[in-house]
C-alpha cells in the first residue's frame, strides 16, 4: 500500500533527451581540479605536495590525522594517476561562484592503480571492516546532498532501509541508467548497507513508475542475488518531488518525519541508488569515490546521454566531449527545479548528477516578477504544507521571528511554489536568502550574548577591583590610626591610675573613719 | 441603601488592599523594555551610535527618545527588530553611522607594541591580553570590532582587519528582479 504527500507537481520530464542511450565513453582530461570540500562537514586537508606523483585511487586529502580520519568529513582520492600540479584556490560548484582550495592533478594517461585490497566475502565480513571501507572510500550521498555516507551507517535501531531510485527531477537520468546497466551493484550495495547497519528487517528499493526498464532490471537482480534481508522493489507514482527523503518516506510508509528530526527517529534510513552502487564498488573492488555517472543533457548538447566522469573533470571539457561547444555560457548543474547556475570552468564533484546546457527555448530568461496576487497556488503545491505566501511577505519585511514560527527551515527548496507562481516571483531564492538571514541572526545573537557577558564581567571586575582597592586603603588607614591611637591607651592607663588613686583615697578615708571611730570609743 | 454603600466600600477596600499588596509584592525593578531592547543590540559596546554602550543606547531610546536607526553594527535587521518591539515604523539606517557590515577585528602589531596597557583598559569585552611592559595581543574570537582600542594606542600599532569573503560566510542575496515594497 502506498500513501501520498501534500501538493507536488506533474512536470514535463524531458528525460527522453538522455535516457536509454548507450553510455558515452569516459573522458580522461589533461587536468583534474579536485575541491577539498565536496561534502557536508569539515573540509579535507591535503597531505601530498606539489610535484608528488599520485596513483589512481590514492587518498590525497582527508580531515584529521593521517591514520585516523575525522568521522565528520570524507577523504578525497586521486581519480587517476598523474602529478600534483598545484594546491590553490579555484572556482568551485557553489552558487556564490567563489573560489575554494583545490588540488590540481596533471594526468599521465597511464591509469595506474594503487594496490587494491577488495573484500571478497563481503556478505560475511565484520561490520566494522565494512564500515571502515566505506569511510575510507570517501563516499557521500550521491543524490545531491553530499552527506558522508558512513555517518548514516552507524549501528542503531534502524529496521527499514530505503534505497531511493525515484529520480523525480526533470532531465536527470543518471540513476535510471545506473539501475538499468548496473542493477547488480545497486542490489549488492543494499545488502552491504543491511550488513553494516545490522537489524534491518526489510529493505525497499523505490523507483518511479516512469522507469519501467530500471524497475525490471532491479527486480531481476533481486531475484537472482541472495541477500539475507528481504528486499522489495516498489514502483511509486511519478510526481515531483517524490525523490525528497521525507516525501518518499511518506509515500512508502505513511509516516511523517517530525520537523527537526532525521528519518532515524522513525527507525528508517535512506540511501540513493548511486550511493549504494558506490558502496558495493568500494567494498568488493576497493574502488574509492573517484568517478560517477553524470547526465549531460539539454538541447544545446548534440550527443546527450550519461557518461562516467572522473571527479575534478572541468565542465567545459566534458561538454566538448559530448558535442557541445559553449564557452563561458552558463549551464545548470542539477535539474531545472533545484539546480544552480554555474560557469563551465568549474569541475565536476561528488554530488554533480546532471549538467544541463539549455538553449533559450528550454529555459526562458527569468521574467520580471510582478506583485503577489495572493492566489494561494503556491500553498496548494507545497509538499511540506508550508505557507509560501506568508514566508514571502515575512522575508520582505525581514520578520525573522515569524519566519521561524512559520517553519521556514522545513522548506526543502523544491521550487514547486515558484514554478506555479503566476507572478513569476522567484520564491525559492527569497527563502534561501531568509534561511541565511535566520542562521546569521542566530550566530549574531550568540556572539552578542558572549560580548554582553564579557562586558558585564569587565564592569563587575572594575567594580570589584575598586572595592578591593578601597578595602586595602581602609585597612592601611586603620593600621596607621592604630599607631596614633596610643595616647588613648595612655588615657586608659590614666583612668586606671585615677581608679587606683580613688581606691587608695577610699581606703585612706575608710581607715580614717575607723580611726575616728576608735578615737570616739576611747 | 446603607447596606449597598457599605458593601461596595468594603469590596473597594478589599480590592484596594489586594492591589496595593500586589504592587508591593510584584514590583518591577527598572524598565523591562530596556532589558528587551538591550538584548536586540549586538553588544559590541562600540559607541558608534553616540552613546557609551549598548545598554545606554537602549535606555536613551526608551527614556530620551533617541532614534532607533543609529546602530550600524547591527544593521537593518536590528532596526527591524527594534521597530517590531516598540511598534514603531521602520527607519532606514542612519547613513552617517553606517560602516561596512562585515565582521572586523583588531590586530596588534606585536613588534611595535610597547606594553602600555592603555588598549586593555579601553577594551569593553576584555579581549586583549597582556600586562605592563609586556607584549599585548587580541583574542580574535572575542573581539567585537568596536575600534575603542584604536585612539588610546600611543604608537598606533593596532589595525582593524575585515573578514575575507568565503564559502562558509556567503549568503544568498535577495532576488535581483525583486520589486520594491511600495510597488508590492
Amino acid at each position: 500500500m502506498l500513501w501520498t504527500f501534500h501538493g507536488g507537481l506533474h512536470l514535463d520530464d524531458h528525460k527522453a533527451l538522455s535516457a536509454n542511450k548507450a553510455q558515452i565513453p569516459m573522458l580522461l582530461p589533461d587536468v583534474l581540479i579536485l575541491p577539498l570540500q565536496q561534502h557536508i562537514g569539515l573540509p579535507a586537508t591535503p597531505f601530498i605536495q606539489v610535484g608528488d606523483n599520485v596513483l589512481k585511487g590514492q587518498m590525497i586529502a582527508h580531515c584529521g590525522s593521517r591514520f585516523t580520519p575525522h568521522p565528520r568529513s570524507a577523504p578525497i582520492h586521486a581519480p587517476t594517476s598523474g602529478t600534483v600540479l598545484a594546491i590553490e584556490d579555484h572556482p568551485v560548484l557553489h552558487p556564490s561562484g567563489l573560489s575554494a582550495p583545490c588540488v590540481v592533478i596533471q594526468t599521465d594517461g597511464q591509469e595506474q592503480w594503487r594496490e587494491r585490497q577488495p573484500i571478497d566475502d563481503f556478505l560475511h565480513a565484520e561490520r566494522a571492516v565494512l564500515h571502515r571501507a566505506v569511510m575510507k572510500a570517501g563516499i557521500v550521498g550521491l543524490g545531491g546532498a553530499g552527506f558522508p555516507s558512513h555517518l548514516k551507517l552507524e549501528p542503531n535501531s534502524i529496521d527499514t532501509l530505503i534505497i531511493n531510485g525515484a529520480e523525480c527531477e526533470p532531465y536527470i537520468t543518471c540513476d535510471d541508467h545506473l539501475m538499468q546497466h548496473n542493477s547488480d551493484e545497486v542490489v549488492q550495495g543494499a545488502c552491504i548497507f543491511a550488513r553494516i547497519i545490522g537489524g534491518v528487517k526489510r529493505c525497499i528499493i523505490a523507483i518511479e513508475d516512469n522507469k519501467p526498464q530500471a524497475l525490471a532490471a532491479i527486480q531481476q537482480s533481486v531475484a537472482q542475488l541472495q541477500c539475507k534481508t528481504p528486499i522489495v522493489v516498489i514502483a511509486i507514482p511519478t510526481l515531483y518531488p517524490t525523490g525528497g527523503e521525507r516525501q518518499l518516506i511518506k509515500v512508502l510508509t505513511g509516516k511523517e518525519v517530525p520537523l527537526g528530526k532525521i528519518p532515524a527517529h522513525l527507525n528508517i534510513i535512506m540511501h540513493n541508488v548511486a550511493t549504494s552502487a558506490a558502496v558495493y564498488r568500494a567494498v568488493a573492488k576497493d574502488e574509492p569515490m573517484i568517478a560517477r555517472l553524470v547526465t549531460v543533457t539539454g538541447k544545446a548538447v548534440k550527443n546527450a546521454g550519461n557518461v562516467s566522469v572522473l571527479l575534478g573533470t572541468p565542465i567545459d571539457s566534458l561538454l566538448r566531449h559530448c558535442g557541445c561547444d559553449r564557452q563561458n555560457a552558463p549551464v545548470m548543474i542539477g535539474g531545472p527545479m533545484m539546480g544552480m547556475q554555474a560557469t563551465t570552468a568549474m569541475p565536476v564533484i561528488k554530488t554533480t548528477n546532471c549538467i544541463l546546457a539549455y538553449d533559450s527555448t528550454e529555459m526562458p530568461a527569468q521574467q520580471q516578477a510582478r506583485a503577489c496576487i495572493r492566489c494561494g497556488r503556491c500553498a496548494d503545491v507545497c509538499p511540506v504544507q508550508l505557507l509560501p505566501q506568508q514566508l514571502y511577505w515575512y522575508t520582505k519585511t525581514k520578520d525573522f521571528n515569524q519566519l521561524e514560527q512559520h517553519n521556514l527551515n522545513a522548506c526543502i527548496e523544491c521550487g514547486c511554489c515558484a514554478y506555479v507562481c503566476p507572478s513569476h516571483i522567484p520564491l525559492v531564492q527569497y527563502y534561501r536568502h531568509a534561511k541565511s538571514g535566520v542562521r546569521q541572526r542566530a550566530v549574531d545573537k550568540k556572539n552578542a550574548e558572549i560580548a554582553k557577558r564579557r562586558n558585564e564581567f569587565k564592569l563587575f571586575r572594575l567594580e570589584r577591583e575598586k572595592a578591593e582597592r578601597q578595602a586595602r586603603h581602609e585597612a592601611k588607614k586603620a593600621r596607621t590610626l592604630n599607631k596614633t591611637e596610643k595616647p588613648e591607651d595612655n588615657s586608659d592607663k590614666q583612668a586606671l591610675i585615677q581608679a587606683a588613686i580613688a581606691r587608695a583615697k577610699a581606703k585612706k578615708a575608710a581607715q580614717q573613719a575607723q580611726q575616728n571611730q576608735d578615737n570616739t570609743a576611747l | 441603601m446603607i447596606t449597598a454603600i457599605t458593601s461596595m466600600a468594603g469590596l473597594a477596600l478589599i480590592f484596594g488592599l489586594i492591589l496595593s499588596y500586589a504592587a508591593f509584592r510584584f514590583k518591577v525593578e527598572g524598565n523591562p523594555v530596556v532589558e528587551k531592547l538591550d538584548e536586540l543590540l549586538p553588544q559590541s559596546q562600540c559607541g558608534k551610535c553616540g552613546y557609551p554602550g549598548c545598554r545606554p543606547y537602549a535606555e536613551a531610546i526608551i527614556n530620551a527618545n533617541a532614534l532607533i536607526n543609529l546602530c550600524s553594527p547591527g544593521g537593518e535587521n536590528t532596526v527591524h527588530s527594534i521597530a517590531d518591539l516598540l511598534n514603531r515604523d521602520f527607519v532606514p539606517l542612519d547613513q552617517s553611522t553606517v560602516v561596512d557590515n562585515r565582521k572586523t577585528w583588531a590586530v596588534i602589531d606585536e613588534q611595535k607594541c610597547i606594553g602600555c596597557t592603555l588598549c586593555i583598559q579601553a577594551c569593553p569585552v576584555d579581549a586583549i591580553v597582556g600586562s605592563a611592559k609586556q607584549m599585548h595581543t587580541v583574542i580574535t574570537a572575542e573581539c567585537t570590532g568596536c575600534e575603542k582600542c584604536l585612539p588610546p594606542c600611543p604608537v598606533a600599532c593596532i589595525t582593524m582587519v575585515k573578514e575575507t569573503p568565503s564559502l562558509a560566510l556567503w549568503h544568498w542575496p535577495l532576488p535581483c528582479g525583486a520589486i520594491s515594497q511600495k510597488a508590492a
